[in-house]
């Protein structure tokens, strides 16, 4: 008993001392951000970035939220793109995912194997940004963010997994009231699917919101970045920061540009702290769904 | 293949019954259309842009008109040796990132679940799953953070310890290190969750028959939990392999950027084709790089399953 007792408390401090790096680990990063966004432009010039800010000041906040409307307009463009996507690739998958699942539905292999096989095989970067500059002209235009990523075979996957599960009898005793598909789908399919279509929206408004690659093929008019695509420009250039933000002011060795990259970087991931605790558990929930083979 | 059967149904019977199908189901057909035809404009009709693979793209001539000059864009790839590189480098990465990424999924994994306390367990799994929902762009704000020469963290640190500062920039081998951290920093929460579930799902029978066989907790461990969570490892292997695909291109991205200096070590082919597409706009070049990843990664997930169907026929994936 006593040697069983022995093994447990090794077991236990290095699982908490393992835990606690890895909390560490993944923490540190965040915490130098804020730290930096706190510091004093002076300070990071001479001293660098720090854990701690070695001369706390909210400098950079006011530059970015008072001066100028970019981090605002950015702000928007995302919350736009972000709405828009996840709401249009929302009704899209559920309508190919409420068809796949039906196993009266004879051909659902073969249309399955047709989403699924984009999965394996695709034609690359180019041909895809070809489609949409040449052929959509969608160059400096916010479809282009939209529109390529409403559906996701993977999603799609996921979501048909999950009204699988519906019992089928539903829809049939619905049909034998004399309920025509569409009714079935939007009156009691669709209801029923609110666990999974919250899971799945959350991966697709996260994708949205975390974007910058559309960004960088196709906007070029940084009125028009969305955050995450902003904030790239910010931190690989100073030039940039100056541009966009400082139209207008002087500029002294105490504008923040060192301080501001930080702040942005905060700005833009702060939502998705704010939001995080709320959605926690439906992407835990997708994910373990979703790690059960399709 | 099943593409045919949808836009041309063949003669003889299936086509029958697909118009047959479609006469009984046409509602189905109407809520599914949409969503094959997105799939079809978007991931299908850009095949046809393989072509370019096969051409010397200028502008003048324009994207279809340019030179057909066969294989030639696939050759100067392999004889300049650069296909040699970005693909040692996209296994190598993808090796280590399998690697790594599992084994510290599986140890926090193993910890969480036997520690007792529920809201340790709570609160420090919300804090290694955070990083998964931030944008990789965050990632190179972390890098200029920790690694710039003038305003570093690092050489801040080491400056305080009275060191001379490092140019990171000038280290190629470093970075593999600090990739593969970024990879780890940026997975541990999303690979630790599923590898829970799994563990949640052993048979509680089959604990207490090793307690009563007087099995102490790391025999448990490793007699009891790690053979029950191997298929998970199987499932996320394939999802892992499945990804070389689309490579890691944001990580990579974001870290490493467009620094000629280190492409040696940290170019991937996804990097070299956006490269390639952004700055030189060798359509051609970058459209043979790219086709070159789909069919390595259609050859590699292939292999691998058909690996797994004979050993463990329960995990394949088709």
């Amino acid at each position: 008993m006593f040697k069983r007792d022995k093994y447990q408390i090794t077991f236990n401090i290095l699982g908490f001392s393992y835990i606690l790096v890895m909390c560490v680990f993944c923490l540190v990063p965040f915490w130098l951000l804020i730290s930096g966004s706190f510091t004093s432009e002076r300070y990071v010039i001479t001293n660098g970035y720090s854990f701690f800010p070695g001369e706390f000041t909210l400098d950079a906040y006011k530059l970015a939220f008072g001066t100028s409307v970019s981090v605002m307009k950015a702000y928007g463009v995302s919350i736009g793109i972000t709405l828009a996507g996840t709401f249009l690739g929302l009704m899209l998958m559920s309508m190919t995912a409420y068809v796949l699942s039906k196993k009266e539905f004879k051909y659902r292999g073969q249309f399955a194997f047709y989403f699924y096989f984009t999965m394996l095989f695709s034609g690359g970067m180019v041909p895809y940004y070809i489609l949409i500059s040449t052929y959509f002209k969608w160059t400096n235009n916010y479809l282009a963010l939209i529109v390529p990523g409403l559906m996701s075979p993977w999603l799609l996957f996921l979501l048909r997994n999950f009204m699988n599960s519906i019992p089928e009898s539903i829809g049939e005793s619905a049909k034998i009231d004399g309920a025509t598909e569409f009714v079935i789908f939007t009156r009691l399919i669709l209801p029923l699917s609110k666990p999974g279509l919250a899971t799945i929206g959350l991966f697709l408004g996260l994708g949205y919101w975390n974007d910058w690659f559309n960004a960088s093929l196709f906007i070029r008019d940084s009125s028009m970045f969305p955050l995450q695509y902003f904030l790239q420009n910010i931190i690989q250039s100073t030039e940039f920061a100056r541009k966009s933000m400082m139209s207008g002011i002087p500029f002294s060795v105490d504008t923040p540009t060192e301080s501001l990259k930080m702040a942005t970087a905060v700005i833009a991931t702060g939502p998705i702290i704010f939001l995080y605790p709320f959605v926690q558990r439906y992407f835990i929930k997708g994910l373990t769904v979703g790690a059960v083979k399709g | 293949m099943s593409l045919n059967k949808k836009m041309s149904p063949p003669k003889g019977s299936p086509g029958n019954s697909l118009a047959r199908e479609f006469r009984k189901n046409r509602s189905l057909f109407v809520l599914i259309g949409p969503g094959v035809l997105f799939t079809f404009i978007f991931s299908y009709i850009p095949l046809l842009g393989l072509y370019f693979a096969f051409t010397r793209f200028n502008f003048r001539d324009g994207l279809w008109n340019s030179p057909f000059v066969g294989m030639k864009n696939f050759d100067f790839l392999f004889k300049s040796s650069i296909l040699l590189t970005i693909t040692e480098n996209t296994i190598l990465y993808n090796i280590a990132f399998i690697i790594f990424g599992n084994l510290t999924a599986i140890l926090a994994a193993v910890f969480l679940s036997e520690i007792a306390s529920r809201s340790f367990k709570k609160i420090t799994q919300s804090v290694m799953f955070l990083p998964y929902f931030v944008s990789f762009v965050l990632i190179s704000a972390f890098v200029y953070n920790l690694f710039n020469y003038e305003y570093g963290t690092l050489n801040n640190i080491l400056k305080g310890l009275g060191k001379e500062p490092v140019d990171l920039y000038s280290e190629v081998g470093i970075w593999k290190y600090i990739l593969v951290s970024f990879h780890v920093w940026k997975q541990l929460g999303y690979c630790s969750v599923i590898y829970m579930a799994a563990i949640l799902g052993i048979d509680e029978g089959i604990y207490e028959a090793a307690e009563i066989d007087g099995a102490h907790v790391f025999q448990k461990v490793w007699y009891v939990v790690l053979p029950q969570i191997v298929s998970t490892f199987f499932v996320i292997l394939m999802f892992n392999i499945g990804s070389i695909l689309k490579g890691q291109f944001d990580l990579f991205w974001q870290v490493i950027g467009n620094n000629s200096l280190l492409y040696k070590a940290t170019d991937i082919i996804d990097t070299y084709v956006y490269r390639t597409l952004t700055t030189t706009f060798d359509m051609g070049m970058a459209t043979a790089a790219g086709l070159y990843q789909s069919v390595f990664g259609l050859i590699l997930v292939s292999v691998v399953n058909y690996i797994l169907r004979k050993k463990s026929p329960e995990n394949a994936l088709f």
